[in-house]
């Protein structure tokens, strides 16, 4: 009898994973409820769904499209007709910005999923199941975190060659190990927990307990490490295209616009500074929601890596 | 402490084995055929096939790998294959134009940050700490090819006081022109300032909420010996490692700075082998930078060891 019960009590993985989702969804818009009561969040949430607004219809609303020449017109300052001026082939720089936040924020935003994806996989279960196997995870990891990321970039993209996919790819693999770091060492926490002790005497399975108990437990952590990541995402994204090995030309993208324009700068200041402000501010409100997240549940300044 | 360093070491090697690995398996196994590449598309399977042999392709890759990092070992790199020259040759002066950027960089950069980190962390929410901490993400949000093309933009196309490339005549040193290398600097010196700024700041306040600070002041110390007996020690530790950590991101910064300022470094050097498709020498300065990284890594565990005391006498 007693074993039928504790059969009947553990759940599949599809239950458990599906259960999952809907858990981290709720608690995902909590978080960034708690963060919008924070200063920095009041500033950092907004201007980061302005630049998602941007990355979703920006290509449509600008007045024209991104790679289309007016020779006539090269180098003009702003005007009712060009908002911000044109490049050296008369490029509209306005429609070029508006259309450049598409490509750097899906590739920021898949690329930093991908990691956290990947990272939270293996630091959840190298965190539950401890142990010899840990140890060697964590070995591994540390190994990994053991390469600059951005030289670890460009040796992946100067094999691969340039696309989307492996950007975004480059930047998943780079982000495991230190996701994985930081959600092994939430697991430890969350794992002594009662609750996760009282799910294991009813007999649940082990998936159940890692999705279901630890895993939304971990939500303020990961958030924060998510948005943390995802400046990073967007910074790394944005040297790769200026160094000229990411998105390739004609393509409007911010790092490859300053590389481009750099040489235009006597010319048309504007070049280089409206793409300049677009990606600064872009950071700078991933940056102000990350403290916003931080500060509402008052977690402590985590340490600084690449 | 000696078992500590033993298994330090240990760590590091297995670290830069596998590094050296995956630079070699990346850089030479996948596809990108050396060969081709030196004689371009339309070279006949012959000639593939001869300049193949001449320059060991046709061995086993376990073989080359082998030869390849013993070579290294000794400080055999290999020959450049654009510059058909020596690549230790081409490396040896670049090295020392990076370190001086780099160094430069440090002595600016650490002692200013962890001085206005403390002075921010014991003045908390004062406008000067709210200021400081502003200014310090905006440095943050700044990418480092934003920030130096800024930097031209103000000093050298408006205001004209200094150079706005790096550019230096084959074979002579930056140190004949120093001001080239200043706005370089002043760019990597902003991103580092903001971190360590923070990381200083951060610390310290955490520092000064524990009950051993709070009796120390309420026993009547004055607040000075307090700083410095007890605040202090105790914050620098973890500063300490976050530095060394810096010195990571500092190699990725002179690659992407080097390259704004054409400054002749390790950096500029390694864009170039990539766009020349340079593949030995590519795969040397990856090695290089991927150790140097590792080694700092090293120093910083040992740093952090040596200067805790739980650590040291365990």
């Amino acid at each position: 009898m007693a074993t039928t019960v504790l059969g009947s009590n553990r759940r599949g993985l599809v239950e458990s994973v599906f259960g999952a989702v809907r858990d981290i969804g709720a608690r995902v818009l909590r978080e960034l409820r708690y963060a919008l009561a924070t200063p920095s969040g009041r500033i950092g949430l907004p201007l980061v769904a302005l630049h998602l607004t941007l990355a979703l219809v920006g290509p449509l609303l600008a007045p024209f499209p991104a790679t289309d020449f007016h020779l006539a017109d090269r180098f003009a300052g702003p005007s009712a007709t060009y908002w911000l001026g044109t490049d050296e082939f008369g490029r509209d720089i306005f429609s070029r910005v508006m259309s450049g936040a598409t490509s750097i924020i899906t590739i920021s935003l898949a690329g930093t999923a991908l990691g956290i994806v990947l990272g939270t996989s293996i630091g959840l279960t190298s965190g539950y199941l401890g142990g010899k196997v840990d140890e060697v995870i964590m070995r591994v990891m540390d190994g990994l975190m053991s390469f600059p990321s951005l030289l670890l970039a460009l040796l992946v993209l100067t094999t691969l060659g340039p696309s989307h996919l492996n950007i975004i790819l480059t930047i998943g693999v780079v982000f495991t190990p230190s996701v994985a770091r930081v959600m092994r060492s939430a697991t430890l926490t969350v794992k002594t927990m009662e609750f996760v002790q009282s799910a294991r005497l009813r007999g649940e399975s082990a998936t159940y307990i890692i999705f279901r108990e630890v895993l939304p437990n971990t939500m303020p952590v990961l958030t924060v490490e998510a948005s943390v990541r995802l400046s990073y995402a967007i910074l790394l994204a944005s040297s790769i295209g200026f160094l000229g090995l990411g998105v390739q030309p004609p393509s409007p993208d911010w790092g490859l616009m300053i590389s481009e324009g750099r040489s235009h700068i006597t010319d048309s200041p504007l070049i280089v500074l409206a793409p300049s402000f677009a990606v600064a501010s872009l950071v700078i409100g991933v940056n102000l929601l990350a403290e916003g997240l931080r500060e509402a549940r008052e977690l402590p300044e985590g340490e600084q890596t690449e | 402490m000696a078992r500590l360093l033993l298994v330090r070491f240990g760590l590091v090697a297995v670290t830069l084995f596998v590094i050296s690995f995956a630079i070699f398996v990346v850089t030479m196994v996948l596809p990108g055929d050396v060969a081709t590449q030196i004689l371009g598309q339309g070279a006949t399977p012959d000639n593939v096939a001869a300049v193949r042999h001449q320059l060991g392709l046709d061995q086993p890759w376990p073989l080359r790998y082998v030869e390849w990092v013993g070579g290294a070992v000794h400080g055999d790199l290999g020959d450049s294959l654009v510059q058909r020259r020596p690549i230790s040759e081409i490396i040896g002066r670049r090295i020392g134009n990076s370190i001086m950027l780099a160094s430069f960089t440090f002595l600016v950069a650490i002692p200013a940050a962890v001085a206005v980190g403390i002075w921010a962390g014991v003045k908390r929410n004062s406008l000067g700490d709210r200021a400081a901490s502003m200014l310090s993400l905006a440095a943050i949000s700044l990418p480092e090819f934003v920030t130096g093309v800024l930097l031209i933009m103000i000093f050298s196309t408006t205001l004209g006081w200094l150079p706005s490339s790096s550019i230096v005549e084959a074979g002579t040193s930056p140190l004949t022109r120093p001001q080239i290398m200043v706005l370089p600097a002043l760019t990597l010196t902003g991103v580092m300032f903001a971190y360590i700024m923070r990381m200083t700041r951060a610390n310290v306040i955490e520092v000064l909420d524990t009950n051993y600070v709070r009796s120390a002041v309420l026993k009547g110390l004055p607040m000075r010996r307090v700083l410095w007996r007890h605040v202090l020690p105790n914050a620098m530790l973890p500063t300490i490692s976050v530095i060394m950590l810096n010195t990571g991101w500092l190699l990725g910064g002179l690659i992407i700075v080097e390259n704004v300022f054409s400054y002749p470094g390790l950096g500029r050097l390694l864009l170039t082998s990539i766009q020349t498709r340079d593949t030995p020498l590519l795969q040397a300065l990856a090695l290089l930078i991927a150790a140097t990284y590792a080694g700092a890594n090293l120093i910083a565990d040992l740093a952090y060891a040596w200067l805790n005391p739980r650590v040291r006498f365990a």
